[in-house]
């Protein structure tokens, strides 16, 4: 009897091969939750040895406008400064002009041209940045040499090349905001007899509005965090940004040209660690802006 | 005004603001490829990288990228499958499954120079991989999980639930519906995704300058033997990519002739990319006109 009723209670092959799938499975996400864990913390860890470590005070580092490594002198205002300006001034500069694009191919063009835009818009998003920064150094920084004198990089090439990266994601994700607007609503509109302008002004871009402003903080979130093509055209010259045409520095091209440069573990090093960590900080603030944002929508 | 006025002038304005934004955008495109596809020539594909002399190719650099981003597929691609699965058929709707959809959000919004410097950290110093491929196809892998795991899920999803009923409805477990069922309707998805994300990967360079390395030591392409330092195999060799030689010949600038050089490898880079744009469409269109014969 207690034989039968092993026999019978025993887990089948089926359902034993069910328990290992749902393992394995559930591994692989834990894997990649752990690795997020792993990142933030050793990001964190190092970012901070340098007021833990080296005792460098965190309200110098944050107001500080004097970078100077060699000399102990750790102000990263500057790149912050200049970090913002170029994901404002590229988003403020993309977000209308994404809008234009989207509504005349939306709202406006036939479907056709739709069509054969989609997978060009395709190929834009999945241009790589460093040619974005190559375009740049190429194109962008000798016109503005002309227009402007002085050497050309600076704040406004580096706008400029952010907002050439950002302007395809910007656009399709606010094609594809546009393009869920629910058709009824446009016939609702001409119905009550709305010219398209005001169909577009009125009905649309208001019930798209949460779409729209998650591509725009999405393509800002990339603009802050894009490190190469920015620093190809930005001079590299640590110093508080003057003017747009002033050679200057972001936290990432400060750190893609300092850590190969550093010893690990000293000050100096430590402090680009801080400047990943600002960067990280900054990615996750972007992360819950957008969550805010499109959580609105919903609603 | 009249609205009706108004109406014709916003079409006006707005029709030519997006006319000239899209000429430019596609006059530039033009431009890089005009400029580079004269000195794409079987010799400069062929042919190994100079380091002060003129005249250098890109062969190891095209082909590093290749193998950076098939290795990067071999970890990426079982590891976001499984990830997916879980997600799209096992996860309970509650705060835990919330956290791990987060920390996928979270990972996907990190620049990616950030994921190279947490690459440099933990496998090139820590785990002492050295400059390497492998610390390289690792940085990648962080990259391309969180979007590789969403388009596999949002494939997974895209199954009816009626197939699902019906597998189970005759004794199979969920597993077995899973692999034997979802997963084969959810293929052209999951192909098309891969594909498109390898694009990405494939010009990815912030994340490669700390881990991957930016020289190109000399390897030998008749050398199968993986574990053999000079074999062009060897995972542990370190390894420039295309992306970052653009980078690299720009900002360093050693040879003379940087421009020809870049504009080259450029045009490679945006046709590769292209190609593969073109194959996970062409891909996609197959599959689905099979499927729905």
């Amino acid at each position: 009897m207690d034989n039968l009723r092993k026999e019978l209670l025993r887990p089948s092959a089926e359902s034993k091969q069910e328990v290992s799938g749902k393992v394995v499975s559930y591994f692989a996400i834990l894997l990649i939750g752990g690795l997020v864990g792993t990142i933030l913390i050793f990001l964190t860890v190092k970012g901070i040895a340098l007021f833990t470590g080296n005792h460098f005070s965190l309200r110098e580092f944050l107001t500080g406008v004097n970078w100077q490594p060699g000399h102990h002198h750790f102000g990263a205002l500057p790149m912050i400064t200049t970090s913002f300006s170029v994901t404002v001034f590229s988003g403020l500069v993309a977000l209308p002009l994404a809008l234009v694009v989207a509504i005349a191919i939306t709202e406006m063009l036939p479907s056709r041209v739709y069509k054969f835009f989609q997978p060009v818009i395709e190929l834009l998003v999945g241009i790589p940045s460093v040619v974005y920064g190559y375009l740049g150094l190429t194109v962008i920084v000798p016109q503005l040499r002309q227009m402007f004198g002085g050497t050309g990089f600076g704040i406004l090439a580096a706008t400029c090349v952010l907002f050439l990266m950002i302007l395809p994601t910007m656009t399709s994700m606010t094609i594809d905001s546009l393009r869920a607007v629910p058709q009824s609503y446009r016939q609702a509109s001409t119905g009550l007899g709305a010219t398209r302008w005001q169909t577009i002004s009125r009905v649309i871009l208001p019930s798209a509005k949460s779409g729209i402003l998650t591509a725009m903080v999405f393509g800002m979130a990339r603009a802050f965090g894009e490190a190469l093509a920015v620093q190809m055209v930005i001079g590299n010259t640590t110093v508080m940004p003057k003017g747009v045409m002033e050679s200057a520095a972001t936290l990432t091209s400060v750190l893609t040209t300092g850590i190969g440069n550093t010893v690990m573990g000293t000050a100096a090093n430590n402090a680009l660690w801080s400047l990943a960590l600002i960067l990280l900080i900054m990615s996750l603030a972007f992360n819950l802006l957008i969550r805010l944002v499109s959580r609105k929508g919903v609603r | 005004m009249h609205p009706e006025k108004v109406d014709k002038l916003a079409t006006g304005i707005i029709l030519t603001l997006a006319g000239i934004v899209g000429l430019v955008i596609l006059s530039l495109l033009a431009y890089i490829l005009a400029t580079g596809i004269p000195h794409v020539s079987w010799d400069f594909l062929t042919s190994s990288a100079e380091s002060f002399r003129a005249g250098g190719g890109i062969r190891d650099q095209l082909f590093n990228s290749l193998y950076l981003v098939v290795l990067t597929m071999i970890v990426s691609v079982p590891l976001a499958l499984c990830a997916a699965i879980y997600l799209s058929e096992y996860a309970p709707d509650n705060r835990w499954t919330g956290l791990l959809r987060l920390a996928i959000e979270v990972l996907s919004s990190l620049p990616s120079v950030v994921v190279g410097l947490f690459g440099y950290l933990v496998f090139v110093l820590q785990f002492g991989m050295d400059f390497s491929l492998l610390a390289g196809a690792l940085a990648l892998t962080i990259l391309n999980l969180p979007i590789l795991t969403r388009s596999c899920e949002d494939a997974l999803r895209q199954v009816p639930y009626l197939q699902r009923q019906a597998g189970l409805g005759l004794g199979m477990s969920k597993w077995r519906v899973t692999t034997k069922i979802v997963l084969p309707a959810a293929l052209p998805g999951i192909i098309t995704g891969a594909i498109l994300s390898a694009g990405r990967i494939f010009g990815e360079a912030a994340a490669l300058i700390y881990t991957a390395g930016q020289s190109s030591p000399a390897i030998d392409y008749g050398d199968w033997n993986p574990f053999s330092p000079a074999s062009f195999l060897n995972p542990m060799r370190p390894a420039e990519t295309l992306a970052v030689h653009i980078w690299k010949v720009n900002s360093e600038g050693l040879v003379p002739d940087a421009r020809a050089v870049s504009n080259g490898s450029a045009a490679v880079l945006i046709i590769t990319i292209l190609l593969f744009n073109l194959v996970a469409r062409y891909l996609g269109y197959l599959i689905k006109k099979k499927l729905t014969k």
